[in-house]
């Protein structure tokens, strides 16, 4: 038998036809349960096309047959890496068609743990995009801010993740002082000593820069023509920020800046996640430092229930609490669409009431929506890998994109 | 009405409302303003039209979201909005159209890329069609699935549930079983327009009888000494609790071990009256009952105390009586 030499596949000019590969659903860098269907020319990306849905559960239905006050701890489950920010949106949509009075203390707590929330949301996703392009170690240390936040929340909750904690009229319960000035320590020493040790690792890596500068560049024209919002539409070099330019509870007090970005890629997404959290950092101690005592919900019985020692001396306290936790408050008819800027973009409540104790409807707004529509047109002619660096900038979670 | 809430604070709706209702002109239907959000209706086929104009005359960039409604009760049951942000003016309005499950809606993709998917998925809840949209797949819902679950209409639970077979080694599909009742409480106050019967108070409507039953005389109740005599009889033959049919020597029951009997307690019992009623004794003259006790220490603290309670029981009479 003569010997036989392999022949290269590359030689002669054999043409390579398309192949669709399948990314997810079970993918670690999918964030999530996400089904990509991919149609490459060798490494190149042709084609995209996202499959949703695996998460969904209906939420919207369910609310429809919960009252108010029961539909709230959904909103914790859809974007589970930011709970607050959620509920946020949903608060503020039933506070103005009952148009109802927040005490301004209230309004302080929110915007603090609004802005902690965006912290721990940008822990992660800062973590997980690094570690989809390979580095290790700084993911390990932002967790330990990430705990440290959800530390927090349950010292004000009693949750760690699904706080419900924000309710319409106010917030559930006050917080300890010792738990103001723990937060006022932890952003005065830990994070910026923490966040900046991990950043360091980071921000001027070689590697990095190479997987994410230049990667999936969008224009400010793209940006809105798709519906961008967030850190997403700010890394395309437009300053608009909802909590600058529409802004709600008390962040028309807060002085901070909105970092944009100037090439609009990958790594511009992730630079405006970096800067946002020390704004954020700025918004918490301002926070603290004006926060005023006083009440910490609506006075307005028929929406915020009564002190559990007030029910003991008062019937009438007892009635209401009664009624708040059976029948629920009642809405006026009418419908509103509330959008507030979650860590991830515009988180936005489209609420129909008809003067029930239900929600007639309760559309959400994902930010991941849009942003992974664009993932097609974002990943056009990159490369395989460039894929996940691409998701990882997104930012999405499932929880909240299919809702 | 004066805005006492928190939400996001946008431009001013002062004079939007007519100045776009003047632009849309027949395309309107109605054009609303209610808490704070502006909201039109437009006819169907002129929706493109409509926000082709929002976008390019009046800045409306941004299309944030497109959210399906359904109201079964009304002839065209679904209703799709359209929420519209600009990013220059920092204003938002929100444009709406009326449809049923046959006509179609004017896509907008042509306007939006994004409206693409928002349009999938109002098809895929609610069943809307859009002309023009050339990619109308289901987005959320499970590949091969039937039906549009957000419509009114749809139960809460669906029609079928998906688990593992063991047996055959696959996801399998089966109709909904519930192991429970479903669960739905209706806290709405039975006097505040509640819709439905309270279990009990469908007997509250029972019809009048012919001959209604009346006990006017003693006669008519049934009562008398026929009846004593019928309840007096003896049903069984021994009644436990009757004189004279105990047998005897039942009681307690044997022991089943021997055992010897507990020795005798020795120590007298002690007094407790000082231990629980100590306030009263002590109350009544604390000082005296005190600097007694310290200079003389052989008189003995409970004579002390006997006698400070003295003077406290026959005190409050007279002081009772000089209030009255």
């Amino acid at each position: 038998m003569s010997m036989q030499l392999e022949q290269s596949p590359t030689t002669g000019d054999e043409v390579i036809s398309n192949y669709t590969i399948n990314f997810g659903p079970q993918h670690p860098a999918a964030h999530g349960v996400l089904r990509m269907v991919m149609e490459l020319d060798g490494e190149i990306i042709e084609r995209i096309d996202p499959h949703i849905g695996l998460l969904h559960r209906g939420t919207e239905k369910l609310i429809e047959h919960k009252t108010y006050l029961q539909a709230l701890p959904y909103f914790d489950r859809l974007d589970y890496c930011s709970p607050l920010c959620q509920e946020h949106s949903y608060v503020l949509a039933i506070e103005k068609l009952l148009n109802v009075e927040v005490p301004i203390r209230a309004q302080y707590l929110r915007v603090l743990f609004a802005e902690l929330t965006r912290i721990s949301n940008h822990m992660l996703n800062i973590g997980a995009h690094v570690m989809d392009v390979g580095a290790m170690t700084p993911n390990l240390w932002v967790f330990e801010l990430r705990e440290d936040c959800m530390n927090f929340f349950e010292r004000a909750s009693g949750a760690r993740m699904h706080s419900a904690w924000f309710r319409p009229g106010g917030v559930h319960q006050d917080v300890p002082l010792k738990l103001l000035t723990d937060i006022g320590d932890w952003v005065d020493k830990r994070l910026p000593e923490l966040f900046g040790d991990a950043m360091s690792l980071v921000v001027d890596n070689r590697i990095f820069k190479q997987r994410n500068v230049d990667i999936a560049i969008v224009s400010k024209e793209d940006a809105i023509r798709w519906g961008f919002s967030g850190p997403m539409i700010r890394a395309a070099g437009i300053p608009w920020d909802l909590r600058k330019s529409q802004p709600y509870d008390v962040y028309d007090r807060m002085d901070f800046e909105i970092p944009v970005g100037t090439n609009s890629d990958c790594y511009d997404r992730f630079m405006v996640r970096v800067e946002e959290v020390k704004q954020s950092a700025r918004i918490i101690k301002q926070c603290l430092a004006e926060m005023p005592e006083g009440p910490i919900a609506s006075e307005d019985r028929k929406v915020s229930p009564p002190k559990r020692g007030e029910m003991k001396q008062s019937m009438e306290a007892l009635i209401h609490h009664f009624k708040l936790y059976t029948e629920g408050f009642h809405v006026p008819a009418g419908e509103v669409y509330v959008a507030t800027e979650s860590p991830k973009g515009e988180f936005g409540v489209y609420l129909v009431s008809d003067g029930s104790n239900k929600p007639y409807r309760c559309k959400i707004r994902p930010t991941a929506f849009s942003h992974l529509q664009a993932m097609d047109f974002m990943s056009k002619g990159h490369m395989l890998p460039d894929a996940t660096a691409i998701l990882g900038a997104i930012d999405v979670v499932f929880g909240e994109c299919d809702r | 009405m004066a805005v006492l809430h928190s939400a996001p604070k946008i431009t001013s709706n002062a004079g939007v409302k007519d100045a776009l209702s003047a632009a849309m002109g027949t395309m309107l239907v109605s054009a609303h303003e209610e808490h704070g959000e502006i909201l039109f209706t437009v006819k169907r086929e002129s929706i493109e039209d409509a926000l082709r104009l929002l976008r390019d005359s009046y800045d409306y960039q941004q299309l944030m979201e497109i959210a399906g409604v359904d109201y079964p009760g009304r002839n065209d049951r679904f209703e799709v909005v359209y929420m519209l942000l600009s990013l220059t003016k920092n204003h938002r309005v929100m444009v709406k159209v009326s449809t049923n499950e046959a006509t179609p809606v004017p896509t907008v993709t042509t306007l939006w890329p994004n409206a693409g998917w928002l349009e999938r998925e109002v098809f895929d809840m609610y069943g809307v069609l859009f002309s023009g949209n050339t990619d109308l797949r289901r987005i959320l819902t499970d590949y091969g699935f039937e039906g549009h679950p957000f419509r009114k209409d749809f139960p809460l639970t669906g029609y079928s549930e998906l688990r593992y077979s063991e047996e055959e080694k696959r996801v399998v599909y089966e109709p909904v079983e519930l192991a429970q009742d479903l669960r739905q409480f209706d806290f709405m106050s039975p006097w505040e327009g509640a819709d439905y019967v309270l279990p009990g108070d469908e007997k509250a409507d029972t019809p009048p009888v012919d001959e209604p039953k009346t006990t006017e005389s003693p006669k008519q109740t049934g009562a008398g000494a026929k009846t004593d005599a019928k309840a007096a009889e003896k049903v069984s033959a021994d009644a436990p609790a009757e004189k004279g049919s105990a047998v005897k020597g039942a009681g307690a029951p044997e022991p089943t071990e021997t055992r010897k009997s507990r020795a005798a307690r020795k120590g007298k019992t002690a007094d407790t009256k000082a231990a629980t009623e100590p306030a009263k004794a002590k109350a009544a003259k604390p000082k005296a009952a005190k600097q007694k006790a310290a200079s003389t220490k052989t008189v003995k603290p409970k004579a002390a105390k006997a006698k400070a309670a003295k003077p406290k029981a026959t005190k409050p009479k007279p002081a009772k009586g000089d209030e009255a």
